[in-house]
């Protein structure tokens, strides 16, 4: 059992975050229908989804923002609106127009944060974790919107969280601010905390989740590993010139189609074997292999599910 | 108990630190507490101008802190994202509402001296020694949890645009009418009962008795503003939103 795997009393709680069966509605909207995920302790696990596909409602139901119009969440254990204290104390979460008073800086607004909890960060590590040292004496509304995200990061963890919740970390974070979130990220998962992301960037979601939940119009459209979501072995061939399927299957004895003029997908695994068949019979009709992947990419694997989905809902 | 001393150190700095609340808390109580004391723009029932303006002007400083300078702060937070990011600390909401309160009341002594200072440059004397101290510090506590209380009802419902221009509008009718600058009795009968029924108006009433005559408040004044101080603050309570 990890060593920030949590208790409530005397009962072992094994899912950081649950939810079960949720459904949020407003008005006549329902914005989250009959959604199901959980994440562990040690565990990254993403949400991803286009624009209203109801992943801050979830987000937002979770932290007690608004109550389930059925169903349950629970962040260890707890009810969100109703153990509010306890919830927030184990807690970290960086939300979508979340602010800082405008005339506080990066440091002012941390040692205020850090005075709410038992036993906190030292502010000063926070902001040389964060790489935010060079501004720590900035106001607030002179801060960019990369140094305001990470701020907003080093206030979800200056609790010492148990679990994190975190809507759209990278967000207006240029490249090298995005590096060291995820650095940060990966650190929280290797200490046993439970992170909870969601994100429109499908590279991010890639690079970090050990676990994906793909939401659309307010319910779940899959869930699984990276490897679940991208379906069965396949080789993705790129060639230098059009080429012909037929001839490459029987060589393979898997189905080979043609994934637009100069590409090829083959159901088959990119065994060392696999890969000579396809180089050595390239050659044979003067093409070579420009590029080769394993598997379909997340974002053809996301794009595919959402427009399969759109489709559904259209029909 | 930590969280909440540092939050009300933090409310006070910032108060300080608005130029337009210093403007709203200090800058206008004074120009208002001068200009009514030189100028016969208005009839007032005491011999020296001042002694009917300066206690009226207390009963301002607290208006202007405790209702509209609060619920301006409060709803541009709400906008700004400032209380969702709270919701989700540990600090909860009665401590965050007891250091907002804690830090008006500091804003208000800080008034309370810089204007008895200028009233008092302007020779004023004020009537009912050190009973009539005390009865003022309650007139002034009670009707700045009342003022509060309505301060935060209406940061907690109102957009803060709508809620800047409630505020405003509030504020410039309150001054009007609340017997601060100018008499209750000037007003028709009507208003006169609700006004004293608002806590401004018997806030300033309470002052005008206690420190223009040297009298006590009236029963009157003291029911409006303990009904004023519990209700406003427990209903702003329960429909406080981070959100």
């Amino acid at each position: 059992m990890n060593d920030l795997e949590n208790a409530v009393g005397s009962e072992v709680v094994s899912n950081a975050v649950e939810v079960s069966n949720l459904v949020v509605a407003f008005g006549d909207l329902t914005a989250v229908n009959d959604v199901t995920l959980h994440v562990d302790y040690g565990e990254v696990v993403t949400m991803l989804g286009p624009n209203g596909a109801g992943k801050t409602t979830v987000v937002e139901t979770l932290l007690g923002f608004r109550p389930p119009a059925s169903g349950t969440v629970r962040l260890g254990g707890l009810d969100p609106r109703r153990d509010h204290r306890e919830v927030v104390a184990r807690t970290g979460a960086l939300l979508q127009r979340g602010g800082v008073w405008f005339p506080m800086t990066p440091t002012q607004v941390l040692e205020l944060t850090a005075s709410y909890y038992d036993a906190p960060r030292q502010p000063g590590e926070l902001l040389e974790l964060l790489d935010l040292s060079r501004c720590a004496r900035t106001p607030w509304r002179r801060l960019s919107g990369g140094e305001q995200q990470r701020t907003l990061l080093a206030l979800a963890l200056v609790g010492r969280p148990r679990i994190l919740v975190l809507d759209e970390p990278t967000t207006a974070v240029d490249p090298e601010g995005r590096q060291v979130i995820r650095n940060i990220i990966r650190g929280e998962r290797d200490r046993g905390c439970a992170l909870l992301i969601t994100t429109h960037e499908l590279d991010e979601a890639e690079r970090l989740a050990d676990r994906l939940v793909i939401l659309h119009q307010g319910h779940v459209v899959i869930q699984g590993t990276l490897d679940e979501l991208s379906g069965d072995p396949e080789m993705i061939v790129e060639v230098s010139g059009p080429v012909e399927p037929q001839q490459l299957a029987d060589l393979l004895g898997c189905v080979v189609v043609l994934d637009g003029p100069q590409r090829l997908r083959c159901a088959t695994a990119s065994s060392v074997q696999n890969i000579a068949i396809v180089t050595t019979y390239l050659t044979s009709v003067g093409l070579s292999m420009t590029s080769l992947r394993t598997r379909a990419s997340l974002e053809e694997r996301y794009l595919q599910l959402i427009a399969t989905e759109r489709r559904d809902l259209a029909s | 108990m930590r969280a909440w001393w540092a939050q009300t150190r933090a409310e006070v700095r910032m108060t300080i630190r608005r130029g337009e609340t210093l403007l709203l808390t200090i800058g206008i109580p004074v120009l208002l507490l001068v200009f009514f004391s030189l100028a016969r723009v208005t009839s007032t029932p005491t011999l020296h101008r001042v002694d009917f303006i300066a206690p009226g002007i207390l009963a301002l400083c607290v208006l202007s802190t405790s209702l509209v300078a609060l619920s301006i702060a409060t709803g541009f937070e709400r906008s700004f994202g400032v209380l969702r990011r709270l919701h989700v600390t540990p600090l909860g909401q009665r401590r965050l509402i007891g250091a907002k309160i804690a830090g008006v009341l500091v804003t208000e002594l800080i008034q309370v001296v810089v204007l008895a200072l200028v009233a008092l440059a302007l020779k004023w004397r004020p009537h009912g020694g050190m009973a009539g101290a005390l009865e003022v510090a309650a007139l002034l506590i009670l009707g700045s949890a009342g003022c509060a209380g309505i301060g935060l009802l209406l940061a907690g419902q109102l957009r803060a645009e709508v809620n800047l221009a409630a505020s405003n509008g509030l504020y410039l009718v309150l001054l009007l009418v609340s017997g601060i600058v100018v008499p209750v009795t000037s007003l028709p009968g009507a208003l006169q009962k609700i006004v004293v029924g608002l806590p401004p108006g018997a806030m300033a009433d309470g002052l005008h008795r206690v420190l223009g005559l040297g009298l006590a408040p009236s029963g009157a004044d003291w029911l409006s503003l303990c009904v004023w101080a519990v209700l406003a603050p427990l209903l702003a309570a329960r429909t406080f939103r981070f959100d």
